[in-house]
């Protein structure tokens, strides 16, 4: 009897999740038709672009040269420099530059969105914000959205040519690879398409990031506990989105 | 100056409950234009919650509630507010946004409707002399700031906009008697000087005497007293007289609060 107590339960606590993220969600979207706050858009462009740009460089970059030397090690060496070339530009590009990218920024910003806004919450900061006629979901939640989704696929277009480069360096470096035909073989084989699809993903993982540090934060409750607990949330979920929703994404751009 | 015809607050038979825990049952209060009103009563006892509820902040499951001469509450008890009224609060924590500086905070509201930043600046400081701090602190940021210049940004946040009601939560909680005595004195000059209506939930008692102009006892959902502070002082009610004193005997039983 216990165990179906304990089912239900956890079905009821999904569904009313669920409910009242979809609840939050269309609140944020309605502040498309009310008042866009410009100034909160651009600092919060500021602080999720180009503050996470150095750790998203670093990652892309570390990540292109290990796929380079994967690959050359991994495969068949022979014409290795077309293989490198065009594998390494089509992982970065199609996959690994959003993907790591997405759960790079997801660990700084959607952390940094949840701890934020959960301490204005406990500490009656969003109540004061409507009592001073001012729409939480204008002020804070739509503003940090609108910046995921426009500067992450800028970070990921970074993170596509520093991981390329990466590659490169790799393999002019340590595989005595020819530096111009490699990038001459990545122009080859590299498409519009797996840049633009990828820089589709990203933007897909902007919203994701930033809503899941929103409503985590928005729903804290309990002080500096609940606060710690809806930062990890937003982090967990979003990283998990990330993977789910690349995933699906990957399935509608590729398999047709 | 702002209007003030009729400007009061009216609130009949309100009910919240959550889950099992019924917090406000069947409340009703009437507050006249230009009373002070302070309503005490135990932690629990739903002070906070029938402010919230005032402010649209928490949905009330029943009752009806009027600001002025308007309902807040439409259908589906949806807060459609009462926008010819002016409200300012100040908020037990004082709720100053930590990542704007002191003035932005004073004058958030005036910011947002696009006065230029020069003049918000300049009305921002003015108010910070109203309220007893230096304009020195104009570009500093709340945390920069002890806990009693903190609440007196907030009373200056509340009475920016010269509101016609100004609700105060728990004023003094946190301070030490004189920085508190300091408060109470200039939030009954502020109210005085503005002419508002206001809206004090507190249990302490040196707060409620130097504020009120009424006093209104919560208890267990329901205002059970009501009166002048004189009256407050010579009546025989066991609950009052339980409180005032601060005594474990009485009709209020202690629970788990």
């Amino acid at each position: 009897m216990k165990f179906f107590i304990n089912v239900g339960s956890s079905i009821i606590n999904f569904l009313e999740e669920t409910g009242r993220f979809f609840i939050f969600t269309l609140k944020t979207l309605k502040s498309i038709i009310s008042k866009w706050y410009l100034k909160n858009i651009f600092q919060q462009m500021i602080s999720i672009g180009y503050l996470s740009l150095p750790v998203v460089a670093l990652t892309s970059f570390f990540t292109g040269g290990a796929l380079a030397i994967q690959i050359y090690y991994g495969g068949n060496q022979f014409n290795s420099e077309v293989i490198v070339s065009s594998i390494v530009a089509l992982g970065i590009t199609r996959e690994l530059g959003p993907v790591l990218g997405g759960i790079v920024v997801a660990g700084r910003v959607s952390a940094a969105i949840a701890a934020e806004i959960g301490t204005m919450k406990v500490t009656e900061q969003i109540d004061a914000l409507r009592t001073l006629s001012t729409d939480p979901y204008e002020y804070l939640v739509f503003p940090r959205v609108v910046a995921g989704i426009v500067v992450l696929p800028i970070l990921v277009g970074f993170a596509d040519v520093i991981g390329i480069m990466g590659g490169w360096f790799v393999g002019v470096q340590s595989l005595d690879f020819n530096g111009s035909v490699y990038l001459q073989n990545t122009e080859i084989f590299l498409e519009s398409n797996d840049i633009i699809s990828g820089l589709i993903k990203a933007s897909v993982f902007g919203f994701i990031i930033t809503m899941m540090g929103c409503y985590h934060g928005f729903f804290s409750q309990g002080g500096a506990q609940g606060v710690g607990r809806s930062t990890m949330n937003a982090v967990v979920s979003s990283s998990i989105l990330i993977l789910g929703s690349n995933y699906i994404m990957t399935n509608l751009l590729f398999a047709s | 100056m702002p209007h003030k015809d009729k400007k009061m607050i009216e609130i009949n038979n309100l009910n919240k409950k959550f889950q099992k825990n019924e917090v406000l049952k069947n409340l009703s209060i009437k507050i006249e234009k230009g009373e002070s009103a302070v309503i005490i009563g135990r932690s629990g006892t739903g002070k906070s919650v029938l402010l919230k509820c005032l402010l649209g902040l928490l949905k009330p499951d029943n009752g009806k509630i009027k600001i002025g001469d308007k309902y807040i509450y439409g259908k589906n008890y949806q807060y459609i507010g009462n926008k010819e009224v002016k409200i300012g609060m100040l908020f037990q924590g004082g709720a100053l946004f930590d990542s704007l500086n002191i003035w932005k905070n004073i004058s958030f509201s005036a910011l947002q409707n696009k006065v230029s930043e020069k003049e918000c600046k300049k009305i921002a400081i003015e108010t910070l002399e109203k309220v007893g701090l230096n304009p020195n602190v104009a570009d500093l940021y709340p945390s920069e700031l002890s806990g009693g210049m903190q609440k007196r940004v907030s009373l200056g946040r509340a009475i920016f906009s010269e509101p016609d009601i100004i609700f105060f939560d728990e004023p003094t909680t946190g301070l030490d008697p004189i920085t508190a005595d300091v408060i109470n004195k200039l939030i009954l000059e502020k109210v005085n000087d503005l002419g508002a209506t206001a809206l004090t939930i507190t249990h302490d008692m040196s707060s409620a005497r130097t504020i009120a102009s009424k006093v209104y006892m919560l208890h267990e959902g329901n205002i059970i007293w009501g009166d002048s502070v004189d009256e407050m002082e010579k009546t025989k009610n066991e609950y009052i007289l339980q409180f005032v004193n601060g005594q474990s005997k009485g009709p209020i039983k202690i629970q788990n609060n």
